[in-house]
């Protein structure tokens, strides 16, 4: 049965799995008929008002996408998606909000039940629980939210704030109005329109997603965070995120992702592309939580998601860190090309699979330029009847004298009816050149449990305890707020995996 | 406080308590003490729950509870408490937060209210410094990179911290300087009171010198063969287990 | 596919056409690669398990039969004392010789059984079930220790390009014991495209050493499928030195518990060399180990490949697998590849890889050319050092001797 009929409070009332995101929000939403078509490209293009060379743009990128085949080799298996039976736009109906007194106050109470409060105040505060070290200061950091609802950015916070510094933040169909020059300069340029199968779809059809440019020398004043939301039914979703860091900039961003529990599944393909200059900074975390699908492995989001950076600049330096806990399938390898000499790369994860989830997901540190540095931490986490795949790149090219990469992998398994898979490539041509790769796999040790349990811990605290301890490398790389909320959401991830 | 009553237990096929009965009323501190492969470190998993174990007769009360019947966790929050011969280490996992969470969990299973971090390193840190160890050590990872002593110090202030009605120390003394062994001693001595029993198992008399006990068992082949007072302690330690062994055999 | 590929496969598949009536053994299981082969081809870069590997020099060089007859007696190069048995361009030779007492041999020319391994997913041991013409067949019986056999391969005519497919099978019964030193050499162009399948029974042990010395224009390819039961082992050590392109495949399958598999390997390569040793360890039965150790050793234009799956299925628990791959790269123009992948549904197991990738360690280096070592006898001995740790479970003195000669003389000779 679908849950557009059902009430928040039923559908909350027949979870099991925990997943407390999963409800729906009646908005009234602008759908286009399912189907993709140079029409439907060529529709979504007028909504939106484009220029005409976006729209020459997206159309490259549909004829490219029409002469690809779906990739086949992640460790990922699910029916044909049929790419006809999916809307590829849908937009709530209001007009888009001038302020936030325009926000439809459904998408506002929304946001605010999702614990995402689009107010221009301090949100998301409050650390209690952060570990004994985490007696922190009581500063409150301010965010500033672009949150996007089906694809559609329907408000962002504290842009006054940000312009001051010169920082732009703002939904990416309103740069492409206001900021031409910088979104044809750089857009496409990190991901082609034909880089795969899913960058090439997203590149024809997205809908909107964020963007942001630092200007040269200005550290960002805030964290930035976008928040997804996917709320219409069979609709795909496909955001475009585009990141630009000028020369000396800092930025560090944070991106969230819900949906509601549907039994049918929904695709998500969003492409993510970061630019940093000489010197410049990018801190992206990710949250991903799409709605994994029940026990049985019914419904979920199929997460097929191109994220790219480009440390263009020397010294640049692109953090990537990211906690996935939701979708279906995950397909996912958010990676740096390491142009600048000296530039950094760091790609931080922790993927937890319970039930029947699939995730293959890593990354490719491509190292390009002198002296570039590449670490790569992975902690993969199997449970229930799911397989998790590390799937990972590191390559030297001849030119990289000095170039460093260190990976750590390691996985931990739940039970025995899950998988736990590790996937590395390690390809170089330079003889100055130091690549080191670590890979583990074990269980949690019935012995470490009973000594938490001889302690007086639950043996699912114990487990979450331990779990927390196997990814804190990772987590401690997150915004303290984004810290607390992915510990709270690796135990209710694995509830139900011991005993 | 403690009863156990004709205890059997195994470790997969191999029988290692064969009947052992044993009193420890509330207030007292009882030794065991016997030879290699007696089965002295069973008898502390045994009581903890240790699911490796298979109990095959006999039976333990715990107050007024069945002991057995109970889950590891159910144990220490009535107030039991193991001190691990070789304490397990816990990579990543923050010590602080590990007692804070096992102090709350107990806690929460006495109706009690949880305490703030806050609150808690306070305590923490006031029974670090008492244990003589380090502030950092609550800082490190569970156990990881902890000297032998270091570990076994951390068991002690666990216990402190926890505050149990019944310790079994298991070999806690093996491994340590003679300081670090007052400490451990000091810091059980401190938790001593009508409310407060002890187990400890150990090989040497030396611990039982800061530590008196009210009896001595002797352990071998699973049974306790012959109790005493202090004194047997030092008897053992001067002629060894042969005697005693041969005697009950 | 691409085209000289695809040409290549139908040279291979119109010889086999030519010559079926006269092959030895079973034409359905014959029939049945060739269907195999026809489909998938010569596998190319597009194939997972040969992204880095090219056979393109291999598909675009017309390959002949061997002639029927040695002309003259071979030289046989370095062996060890021990009784050994020789294979000329792929073909048995009686009269070259010594077979050891302990051990049955049967050609397979004679007795052309093809083993119950799965080969067909393999494209070149498909290859070779379509045209295998020899080999030889090595039996022990239960109990038997059977001492140390060395197999010399020769391709020694170096005028015209010839390509063989011997088939070889070693079984060894409950309990016996078997050390095969393997030796590769030839002259010219050729392709040496061997499939050997090792069956170890419950208790027994083989130690299956190989010297691959080719020729450096040949084309040497090697499939091993092993298979060991109960408390088997098979200790396999392999030392890639010659031929343009190199594959050593190694397929092995624990299927008992308390089985050990150990894999190790050196490739030392030169000038425009291709060296790929690809492994995949099956853990299918609890309690077993494995343990792989591969070092790579490039200079000049060289390319080396690992690529090591460890597998390890659900009713595997207890199982310990070990891989570790290491490469030193000693040209601004070498380069490694290296895919390490652990594929595993068991809980209970502890199976970990590493992979690292540089060059000669610079404090090192200066450490001892301070203490007055010259420098290129410095870096030997950090090369050395750096292939110990895969040498040094050679028990074999004999093998052990012979190998280090090789890499000494490699060493001293490296283009």
């Amino acid at each position: 049965m679908p849950a557009v009929t059902e009430t928040i409070d039923t559908v909350q009332s027949l979870t099991q799995s925990g997943y407390k995101w999963g409800f729906e929000t009646d908005i009234e939403m602008d759908i286009a008929p399912k189907g993709l078509t140079t029409d439907t490209v060529r529709m979504i293009s007028a909504k939106k008002g484009e220029p005409e060379w976006l729209l020459e743009w997206r159309l490259a990128a549909f004829a490219a996408w029409e002469a690809m085949v779906e990739p086949n080799w992640a460790k990922v298996g699910y029916p044909k998606i049929d790419y006809q039976d999916i809307h590829y736009y849908a937009a709530p109906k209001r007009p888009a909000p001038k302020s936030l007194d325009d926000v439809d106050p459904e998408l506002l109470a929304m946001y605010e039940k999702l614990g995402i409060p689009l107010k221009e105040r301090a949100v998301l505060a409050g650390v209690e629980g952060a570990g004994m070290e985490g007696v922190i200061g009581s500063g409150n950091p301010n965010i500033a939210i672009d949150a996007v609802f089906d694809s559609v950015s329907v408000a962002t916070t504290f842009r006054d704030t940000l312009a001051k510094s010169g920082v732009i933040f703002c939904p990416i169909s309103e740069a492409v109005r206001e900021h031409p020059e910088l979104v044809r300069k750089y857009l496409g340029t990190v991901v082609p329109v034909s880089d795969n199968y899913f960058a090439a779809l997203n590149s024809a059809v997205f809908t909107d997603g964020s963007f942001v440019f630092i200007p040269k020398g200005v550290r960002c004043p805030m964290e930035l965070s976008t928040y997804f939301r996917i709320n219409a039914k069979n609709s795909g979703q496909f955001e475009r995120t585009l990141i630009i860091a000028d020369d000396g900039a800092h930025v560090s961003y944070l991106e969230g992702c819900t949906a509601p529990m549907r039994d049918e599944n929904q695709l998500h393909a969003a492409v993510v592309e970061l630019v940093a200059l000489d010197d410049a900074q990018i801190k992206y975390s990710t949250v991903q939580n799409w709605y994994p699908g029940d026990a049985n492995g019914r419904g979920g989001i199929y997460n097929f998601v191109t994220k790219r950076a480009a440390c263009r600049g020397a010294r640049s330096k692109v953090s990537w860190t990211q906690v996935e806990t939701g979708s279906a399938i995950t397909w996912k390898y958010p990676s740096c090309i390491l142009q600048g000499e000296g530039s950094v790369g760091e790609f931080y994860s922790v993927a937890v699979t319970n039930n029947r989830q699939q995730a293959d997901t890593g990354t490719k540190m491509i190292h390009i330029g002198k002296n570039t540095r590449s670490t790569i931490v992975s902690k993969g986490i199997s449970a229930g009847r799911s397989d998790n795949t590390y799937r990972g790149l590191v390559r030297i090219l001849p030119r990289a004298s000095g170039a460093r990469n260190h990976t750590q992998c390691d996985s931990l398994l739940i039970g025995d009816q899950c998988g736990a898979h590790t996937v590395p490539y390690i390809e170089s041509r330079n003889p100055t050149a130091k690549v080191e790769h670590e890979a583990t796999t074990s269980k949690i040790a019935e012995d470490q449990l009973f000594y938490c349990r001889s302690r007086g811990l639950s043996e699912e605290d114990a487990v979450g305890l331990i779990v927390n301890g196997f990814c804190k490398e990772v987590l401690k790389e997150l915004p303290m707020e984004f810290a607390v909320e992915a510990q709270k959401l690796l135990a209710v991830s694995l509830e139900g995996s011991v005993g | 406080m403690l009863s156990v009553n004709n205890l059997a237990a195994r470790i997969e096929e191999k029988e290692i308590l064969r009947g052992l009965s044993l009193d420890l009323p509330a207030g007292q501190v009882h030794a065991i003490m016997g030879p290699n492969g007696s089965g002295k470190s069973t008898l502390g998993y045994v009581l903890a729950g240790h699911e490796g174990y298979e109990v095959t007769g006999g039976s333990v009360t715990f107050g007024d509870a069945d002991l057995l019947a109970m889950e590891p966790e159910a144990r220490a929050a009535a107030g039991l408490f193991l001190a691990f011969q070789a304490p397990l280490e816990l990579p990543g996992v923050n010590n602080a937060n590990f007692l804070r969470t096992a102090l709350n969990a107990i806690r929460r299973a006495h109706g009690e209210a949880e305490l703030d971090a806050v609150g808690f390193l306070r305590l923490a840190r006031a029974e670090a410094k008492r244990l003589a160890m380090p502030d950092d050590m609550l800082k490190r990872n569970v156990n990881v990179g902890f000297s032998g002593g270091e570990k076994k110090r951390n068991e002690v202030l666990q216990m402190a911290i926890l505050r149990p009605k019944l310790a079994v120390l298991d070999e806690t003394d093996s491994g340590l300087d003679i300081d670090a062994l007052r400490i451990v001693a000091d810091g059980v001595n401190a938790l001593r009171g009508p409310e407060f029993s002890a187990l400890v198992i150990t090989h040497h008399q030396r611990l039982l010198d800061h530590l008196v006990p009210d009896r001595v068992h002797v352990l071998s082949k699973g049974r306790i063969v012959r109790s005493g007072g202090p004194e047997l302690a030092r008897e053992l330690e001067a002629n060894g287990y042969a005697g005693v062994v041969a005697d009950a055999a | 596919m691409n085209q000289s590929l695809r040409n290549g496969a139908d040279a291979y598949l119109a010889r086999y056409q030519g010559l079926r009536g006269r092959l030895p053994g079973d034409a359905a299981i014959r029939d049945a690669a060739a269907a195999a082969f026809s489909e998938g081809g010569l596998p190319s870069m597009r194939d997972e398990d040969w992204r880095y590997t090219s056979l393109r020099g291999l598909a675009e060089t017309d390959f002949q039969e061997p002639l029927s007859a040695v002309s003259t007696a071979p030289i046989l190069g370095e062996a060890i004392d021990a009784p050994r048995l020789v294979l000329v361009d792929g073909r048995y030779q009686p009269g070259l010789s010594t077979p050891p007492a302990g051990v049955t041999v049967t050609p397979f020319s004679e007795n052309p059984y093809f083993g119950r391994l799965p080969d067909i997913k393999c494209p070149m041991a498909a290859l070779n079930t379509m045209l295998a013409e020899d080999g030889v067949q090595l039996h022990v019986a239960a109990g038997v220790d059977a001492g140390t056999l060395v197999l010399l391969s020769l391709a020694p005519d170096g005028h015209r390009p010839i390509a063989f497919h011997p088939r070889h099978g070693i079984h060894l019964e409950a309990g016996a014991k078997l050390t095969v030193l393997e030796i590769s050499r030839g002259q010219g162009a050729y392709l040496h495209n061997a499939v050997t399948e090792a069956v170890v029974a419950s208790g027994a042990v083989l130690t299956h050493i190989r010297l691959q010395a080719e020729g450096p224009e040949a084309f040497h390819v090697n499939t091993t499928f092993a298979e060991v039961a109960e408390r088997g082992t098979y200790d396999a050590f392999v030392l890639t030195l010659g031929a343009r392109v190199a594959r050593t495949e190694i397929h092995a399958r624990l299927i008992g518990p308390h089985g050990m598999v150990h894999l190790n390997g050196a490739q030392l390569l030169g000038g425009q060399q291709h060296g790929d040793i690809t492994t995949v360890v099956a853990h299918d039965a609890p309690n077993c180990g494995s343990r792989q150790t591969i070092k790579n050793v490039l200079s000049d234009r060289s390319r080396g490949v690992f690529q090591g799956r460890i597998e390890v299925a659900r009713v595997a628990q207890k199982t310990d697998g070990y891989q570790m791959n290491q490469a030193l790269l000693l040209s601004p123009h070498a380069e490694i590849d290296c895919k390490p992948q652990l594929e595993i549904y068991a809980d209970d197991v502890k199976c970990s890889h590493g992979a690292t990738v540089g060059e000669l360690d610079a404090e090192q280096l200066f450490y001892l050319r301070s203490r007055g070592v010259p420098d290129a006898e410095a870096r030997a001995i950090l090369v050395r050092a750096f292939l110990a740790e895969a040498m040094d479970p050679i028990a074999h003195p004999g093998a052990r001797g012979l190998l280090e000669r090789a890499i000494e003389q490699w060493w001293e000779h490296r283009p």
